[in-house]
């Protein structure tokens, strides 16, 4: 499996994203945290976790006794580099350019 | 008892780049290396505990009026090469930015087997609230460049292709 795929198949999980979009709005949280807004055993959301660390979407870090997960953009990013930038930045201009053009006729 | 953690203004980025601890050392360190990626700043530094850890604007930042001759000033904590670099950080681009003052910024750098090294950046960012914002990208669409993950992004391409993907 190549780093792409483990993130595709780590963001095709509504589990998954859920716990993202949490670490999203407040970042470096403990497992009973997360747990805490699921409804699903300690086990399970381990699971999804343990699924989006090896995609490198968290990165989990100790800090004192606890375990903390941090939300890791950067494998998005470079999904985004490679083909939002390469394939389809010049044609979404090119129809912004359009746009602006038949607009101001 | 529910040990609930403190909430955290602490960033964390990791990327694995095909490339030797050596070659993210120097990349992160030497001058010819960090105007080559991101925000491409030249580094200033002097790599013992207590040098300094500036950078200075490169040839695209200068071309934007008002930029200072240092651009990010600070401290170097921990100095282990190619290991572990840990600094204080402040940016002195916008006086905004630069009234919140020194944060603490350290690069881990681990080889994980096969010719792959892992990096770390773990940004302290307590008190900073605009420096956060900045560093995850807040400010990208206004051309403030896209932050931590687009810099390690652009870091990881030019170490692995020699080639930057960054727009200007």
């Amino acid at each position: 499996m190549t780093d792409d795929d483990r993130v595709f198949k780590a963001l095709a999980d509504p589990t998954r994203r859920f716990l993202l979009d949490r670490l999203f709005v407040r970042d470096g949280r403990t497992l009973t945290e997360l747990e805490s807004e699921l409804e699903m055993t300690r086990f399970g959301v381990m699971k999804h976790l343990k699924v989006l660390e090896e995609a490198n979407l968290v990165v989990a870090r100790r800090s004192g006794r606890e375990k903390l997960h941090y939300l890791n953009p950067v494998p998005i990013r470079q999904i985004h580099n490679r083909w939002i930038d390469k394939y389809t930045e010049h044609r979404v201009s090119a129809l912004l350019d359009l746009k602006s053009e038949l607009e101001s006729a | 008892m529910t040990a609930m953690a403190e909430p955290t203004t602490t960033q964390v980025y990791r990327v694995y780049i095909s490339t030797s601890p050596e070659a993210i050392w120097d990349a992160i360190t030497k001058p010819e290396w960090t105007e080559r990626y991101g925000y491409q700043g030249v580094s200033d530094f002097d790599l013992r505990v207590g040098g300094k850890a500036n950078m200075k604007p490169g040839a695209a930042m200068r071309a934007f009026a008002h930029v200072p001759d240092t651009v990010i000033d600070g401290e170097f904590l921990e100095v282990d090469p190619p290991r572990r670099l840990k600094q204080t950080w402040r940016m002195l681009m916008d006086p905004g930015l630069a009234d919140e003052g020194f944060t603490t910024l350290t690069y881990e750098i681990e080889p994980v087997g096969e010719g792959v090294t892992k990096l770390t950046v773990v940004h302290e960012l307590e008190h900073a609230p605009r420096n956060a914002h900045v560093l995850a990208g807040g400010i990208e669409s206004q051309g403030g460049g896209g932050g931590w993950a687009w810099v390690l992004s652009d870091l990881k391409s030019v170490l692995e292709t020699g080639s930057h993907m960054a727009a200007g």
